[in-house]
């Protein structure tokens, strides 16, 4: 990234940094060019065709897509440049269901807004929008079809950086559409629910699924008594649905709000992120001293939670089996709350406000369930959040503070800042260091950036090490992952949030495209930490309160039961292998994989080839031939063998045939 | 080292030593359709059962004294299944399985010629004896097709015996990378694919590419309609892109090669199959190709079926197993492409070309065509012309001497030779047209350009004065609207408003306006869009309108078509004076629109009418105008 000099955009003279695109340095300096598919974090795309920008010499590029050069003197607003722009528009529309008036998106919408600065006053084209089925299969996203501008944000998103790759383009031409794969609903496909193509979409083609009516009917419903947990990271981000500062605490003014519109009781989400850094921190240090399993992950990010049931069954003895804060607030007030208020159980109703999409699948996951309902009976985002006020006509700048309801609305600075990513890092630290040095701040940490959106952290107490490592964007997960599978892993402790930047930047917060705002909601989130009358989890008296009257010891068998729980290999294909020739109990196994991917790159050849040559060399009792499903690893490493557990790629049959070789040797040696 | 090439050519020789005489049928795709499967199969079975020669002949002629082999394409399509003797240098056409019999019994026994199984020249209506007589050939300078047609091409030692791979053993064992690029570079060699870039540069920007591993790809996607000039050359002298690969390989230092061929070409794809796995069981590719120590892997891949792979950003990621969509550029492949390593792409048309430069040398292939675009090019001929087929020619050939001689003339609507064309479209979907104005302009990459054409891949559809150019562009417009991948949206949307657009004028509905719009949406697209699909499909609309703009404004203003092809716009009419109400046309008229009383006018209800025109192919008296 060294280009050193200048260049000219409108004619004004700016400095190249380390920008890697000439649409990079016109926003530093102020000059919007709209765009709806550039992503700073994700891979240059260049289909909308919306940054055209007209160089001197070179003509009209997109620039997103063009290096900046020393030199160069740029438009960015010629009349050419603005009209094709306008067709561009024009032909977007033109292919949309423009009915803004019912579209959540709406306000938000990229769409929408250029539609205005570009002063669009009429479509020349003809309306070719054909309708298309809603998808609600997903409780976490409604995927509209209708929205959709094909700008591929989404699904470039959950594949960069998320490595799921739950939607990706189908067809082609104007038939071109972004699904599911095969065309699934999105809640039967491998979808985390993390709904980060919800935020990145520029329009409404994904949203968040709304619960607001529930939450509304079980308002209204006099028999029912209802409350509501908030989640840390909403505090420091509502305000930017009112068009307040980003980073503005709002605490007080939430908790005003959800009692204006008519909860019965407002708690805060962070008094079981407390709860958790007790439980998560004694089973962190219970596995240090017995030593396994080790690392230990995080478990209260349901969207990594899902994935790592999903590519990562084998690690999930790994993952803490404490529930999330949300699911531990859950349990603990259909426990202890009807009780308090003196109702029958099935009258309460406990509602989440949350930053994040995956709660409102977590919420429905059976093992949250008891005899009285859901642990959680929904779970609403910001955003819905913020529409019902509106819809309450309630001022939302105007209203006092009000202090959370006791006993679950007492936190600690470390339960607060669970929502940024370090922060339950941070908060288990803290405990650990007050266990282990009696003084919660007893440690010394040193940070090191290894890659975007993985830090690695090096903490010692007394004389004991911690090596923990917290990444966001479960791409990062997966490297550490598959680190941890090839032996090269060292860290005890493996934070993983699903959302850059953690909970601060979940797809249900207001909608924002720059990460200088997620920054600063960060920030703010260790404001409150450092002002915090008590900021470790050790020092919330309310929770030791729980403790003694019906949580038990940290650790034993009633806290286990309202506070952990269980997780399920989701793996798509398990890993069993079909006998397909040899003797079944022959000494060397080879597995030759007939997944699709291999197939094609020639499987069945090998099979048929090892197959006559196992008879040839009657090496029958000696080898028994198996046909195996997906090791998932396909790609350019097609096609995998597996012989007695090694895995070769890109396998031909000498690979095979060198390798029995010795195997056989060694096997006969052995006898 | 020569010995490899030396073993090939000999083993050749000597399998070949005893032939006296050789039947070549051409197997390209066209002949093959007509037929020529069962010509093979039948002089097979004849030598076989019915001559003294008969346990001579072995599958592969080892020995034999009378070769048959399939060629590929010869190039004269229109007149296939053609058969060849040699060495009697007799050119059989429209040859059926009937006719072999009198062939082996007169030609091959007793060397005289068939006379009825001749090509007739209609323009002079003399017999013409073998390809140097007929005037299709006479006019062609066969350079990258010279042994297309003439070769097995499943024989490696054919290709090798006619000097095939001494290019190659010359770049790899006695030149440098930088040499050979700059051979190509003086030799002035332009890519062939469309664009005319000069491939030495293209080479030699990829040499100085520090890099791991590069790629060469060959890119045999050929997709435009009417287009089969890079299918010939895989089918007919596979063996030439393989070398022409080889030689590029070592210009810039790549070691592993990828041919992507039109998964709808399973000959070639065939054929190239057979000819990478005898070079290398040769040793001509391989990890010591041509014992010169230099590696050079090569594999074919089938496309991905969808046009847009043939644009080099989209084949790649198809090559890599992604969807075939383009990305932007810069980083250009030669940068940073497959793999994210730096790799050339070239047409199989420039590779073929590429050993034929080393063979005669740059100065001498400089002096063939013109001085910015030297060589030949291929064109597929095709459309309202006598002779359609595939044809070589050099640049700056005009197109009056493509079609009139080489062609053979225009084709009128009722099939008679000598009509003059209206419009000559070049470069398929991405180019322009051509009307008679240009007959005189020497074809080249840059005179083309200058009018707003392109070489293109090099399809040359001819078309007749009957044809409507608004349904000519609207064709071409819907060719690209379907292939759009649907990633911009300047192309995606874009291309399906401007077809839009015109369907309301070839249906009638349009204004002014709408060829304005068009017109501005058309430059829209064509500075916009992403990838060179978009970028090019607008080509046939803008110079359509540029060229034929009065017959725009006839169907947008007077609502006529003056080709009288656009069916919404016939207002068929009955001529009272010619009318003698015979009642012919009442009665054949399906939905009843014609009224009249006998022997007198007739009537048609423009209301009911359907405009099928069956009146008027009942009337006997021409008396039904306008359909």
């Amino acid at each position: 990234m060294n280009n050193p000099g200048t260049l000219r955009i409108n004619n004004r003279e700016l400095l190249i940094g380390n920008e890697c695109n000439i649409l990079e340095i016109a926003r530093k300096a102020g000059i919007e060019i709209p765009t709806f598919c550039y992503h700073s974090e994700l891979s240059v795309y260049g289909a909308c065709r919306m940054c055209l920008v007209e160089i001197e010499g070179r003509g009209i590029v997109t620039s997103c897509s063009t290096p900046p050069e020393a030199g160069m003197t740029i438009w960015t607003n010629t009349r050419e440049v603005r009209e094709i722009r306008k067709i561009n528009l024009e032909l977007l529309l033109a292919n949309h269901e423009r009915e803004c008036t019912t579209c959540l998106k709406s306000g938000a919408c990229t769409l929408q807004n250029l539609s205005r600065t570009m002063r669009l006053e009429q479509i020349r084209y003809k309306p070719t929008h054909q309708p298309k089925p809603i998808d609600f299969s997903s409780l976490s996203l409604v995927r509209n079809p209708n929205k959709c501008v094909l700008c591929g944000d989404c699904v470039r998103f959950c594949d960069e950086i998320q490595s799921v790759g739950a939607i990706d383009f189908a067809n082609r031409g104007m038939h071109a559409e972004v699904v599911p794969a095969f065309n699934r609903p999105l809640g039967e496909v491998e979808c985390v629910d993390c709904g980060q193509c919800s935020r990145v979409c520029p329009t409404g083609a994904i949203v968040p699924r709304q619960e607001i009516d529930t939450v509304m009917a079980m308002l209204d419903d006099c028999t029912l008594t209802t409350v509501v947990q908030v989640a840390p990271a909403i505090r420091v981000a509502l305000g930017e649905y009112f068009d307040l500062p980003a980073g503005t605490i709002t605490t007080g003014k939430i908790v005003s709000a959800l009692r204006t519109i008519g909860f019965d009781a407002v708690y805060d989400t962070s008094f079981t992120a407390d709860l958790t850094v007790i439980e998560e921190g004694t089973e962190l240090l219970g596995r240090l001293d017995t030593g396994n399993p080790l690392p230990l992950f995080t478990s209260c990010c349901p969207a990594w939670v899902k994935f790592a049931e999903q590519y990562h069954p084998e690690l999930l003895d790994n993952l803490s089996s404490c529930r999330s804060p949300q699911q531990m607030f859950g349990s603990l007030a259909k426990k202890m709350l009807p009780e308090q208020f003196g109702i029958a159980p099935s009258t309460l109703r406990v509602i989440s406000l949350m930053p994040c999409t995956a709660k409102k699948t977590e919420a429905r996951r059976p093992e949250f369930t008891g005899e009285n309902g859901p642990d959680i009976d929904a779970v609403i985002t910001s955003q819905e959040f913020g529409r019902m006020i509106e819809a309450a006509g309630i001022r939302f700048a105007d209203l006092p503070d009000a202090p959370f309801d006791r006993p679950f609305g007492m936190a600690s600075g470390a339960g607060v800042i669970f929502g940024a990513s370090g922060g339950v890092t941070e908060a288990v630290v803290r405990f650990a260091a007050s266990r282990l040095a009696d003084d919660a701040f007893a440690f010394e940490l040193s940070e090191r950036e290894v890659d975007r959106g993985i830090r690695e952290l090096e903490v010692s107490f007394n004389n004991r090490k911690l090596r923990v490592a917290v990444v966001y964007g479960l791409r990062n997960a997966r490297t550490l992952c598959n680190s941890i599978a090839e032996g090269k892993c060292d860290y005890q402790v493996i934070e993983v949030m699903a959302c850059p930047g953690g909970c601060i930047n979940g797809a249900g917060q207001p909608v924002t495209y720059d990460f200088d705002v997620i920054r600063k909601r960060g920030r703010s989130l260790y404001e409150i930490d450092q002002k915090a009358p008590i900021r470790t989890s050790v020092d919330n008296t309310e929770l030791f309160a729980a403790y003694e009257r019906v949580i038990g010891p940290a650790g034993e068998t009633v806290a286990h039961e309202l506070l952990h729980t269980s997780y399920t290999g989701r793996k798509r294909i398990h890993d069993t292998s079909l006998h397909l020739h040899g003797e079944a109990a022959a000494k060397t196994t080879v597995e030759v994989c007939v997944g699709t991917n291999c197939c094609l790159h020639g499987a069945h050849d090998l099979l048929r080839e090892l197959v006559a040559y196992v008879d040839k060399s009657e090496l029958k009792e000696q080898i028994e031939v198996k046909a195996a499903f997906c090791f998932e690893q396909c790609g350019e490493n097609s096609p995998l063998v597996r012989i007695n557990g090694t895995l070769l790629s890109k396998c031909t049959f000498d690979d095979i045939r060198r390798r029995l070789a010795t195997t056989v040797a060694d096997q006969a040696a052995i006898q | 080292m020569t010995g490899i090439l030396e073993q090939i050519a000999a083993d050749y020789t000597t399998r070949t030593a005893k032939q006296t005489k050789r039947i070549i049928v051409c197997a390209g795709t066209g002949c093959m359709a007509n037929g020529a499967a069962a010509i093979i199969r039948e002089l097979k079975l004849q030598l076989t059962v019915k001559t003294v020669e008969a346990q001579l002949i072995a599958d592969r002629h080892d020995n034999a004294t009378i070769g048959i082999d399939g060629s590929g394409c010869q190039g004269f399509c229109q007149m296939g299944p053609l058969v060849d003797i040699e060495p009697l240098g007799i050119m059989y056409v429209r040859v059926q399985p009937e006719d072999v019999e009198e062939i082996i019994e007169t030609t091959i026994k007793k060397g005289q010629v068939i006379e009825r199984l001749l090509y007739v020249d209609p323009a002079t209506g003399n017999r013409c004896r073998g390809k140097n007589d007929i005037p299709f050939y006479r006019k062609q300078h066969r350079l990258t097709l010279e042994l297309c047609g003439r070769i097995n091409p499943e024989d490696i030692g054919e290709y090798v015996a006619r000097g095939g791979y001494v290019s190659a053993n010359n770049c790899l064992n006695h030149m440098t990378p930088d040499r050979i690029g700059s051979t190509v570079l003086d030799a002035g060699l332009r890519g062939r694919g469309g664009g005319g870039f000069p491939t030495g540069k293209k080479w030699q920007l990829a040499l100085v590419e520090k890099a791991d591993q590069k790629y060469v790809i060959c890119n045999g996607d050929e997709g435009d309609p009417g287009a089969f000039m890079d299918r010939s050359v895989m089918e007919g002298n596979p063996h030439s892109v393989v070398e022409g690969m080889l030689i590029a390989a070592k210009a810039i230092g790549a070691h592993a090669g990828f041919v992507y061929v039109r998964a709808e070409y399973p000959l070639a794809v065939q054929r190239m199959r057979r000819a990478v796995s005898d070079a290398h069981r040769h040793g001509i590719i391989g990890p010591d190709a041509l014992g010169s120590g230099y590696t050079f892997t090569l594999e074919v891949m089938e496309g991905a079926g969808a046009f847009v792979c043939g644009e080099e950003t989209a084949l790649m990621a198809s090559v890599m197993g992604h969807r075939g969509m383009p990305t932007p550029k810069p980083p250009f492949p030669s940068q940073r492409g497959l793999r994210n390593s730096p790799t050339i792409i070239n047409n199989v048309e420039t590779f073929a070309t590429v050993p034929v430069i080393f063979r005669m040398g740059a100065t001498e292939f400089r002096k063939i065509g013109t001085k910015d675009s030297p060589g030949t090019k291929t064109f597929a001929l095709t459309g309202h012309v006598a002779n359609t087929g595939l044809i070589e020619v050099p640049f700056g050939t005009t197109l009056g001497e493509i079609v009139n001689d080489i062609g053979g003339g225009v084709i009128d609507p009722e099939g008679k030779r000598s009509g003059e064309f209206k419009v000559v479209q070049i470069g398929g979907p991405s180019g322009g047209c051509l009307t008679r104005e240009h007959c005189n302009l020497p074809l080249d990459f840059d005179s083309l350009k200058s009018i707003g054409a392109m070489v293109g891949s090099g399809g040359l559809v001819v078309m007749h004065t009957g044809t409507c150019i608004v349904q000519v562009a609207r064709y071409f417009m819907q060719f690209t609207q379907n292939e759009s991948c649907g990633k911009c949206v300047p192309c995606r949307e874009g291309t399906r408003q401007m077809l839009l657009m015109l369907d309301d004028i070839a249906e009638g509905r349009a204004t002014m306006e709408t060829l304005d719009e068009l017109e501005r949406l058309a430059r829209a697209v064509r500075t916009a869009s992403l990838c060179g699909l978009g970028k090019t499909a607008p080509n046939p609309v803008l110079s359509t309108i540029r060229t034929f703009r009065d017959e725009y404004l006839a169907h947008v203003v007077d609502k006529k078509c003056p080709a009288g092809e656009c069916k919404a716009l016939r207002r068929p009419e009955i001529d009272t004076d010619r009318c003698i109400g015979c009642g012919a046309c009442l009665r054949a008229c399906p939905v009843g629109a014609i009224t009249g009383t006998r022997k007198l006018p007739h009537l048609i209800d423009a209301g009911k009418c359907i405009k099928c025109g069956a009146c008027a192919a009942k009337c006997k008296f021409n008396a039904i105008i306008g359909v």
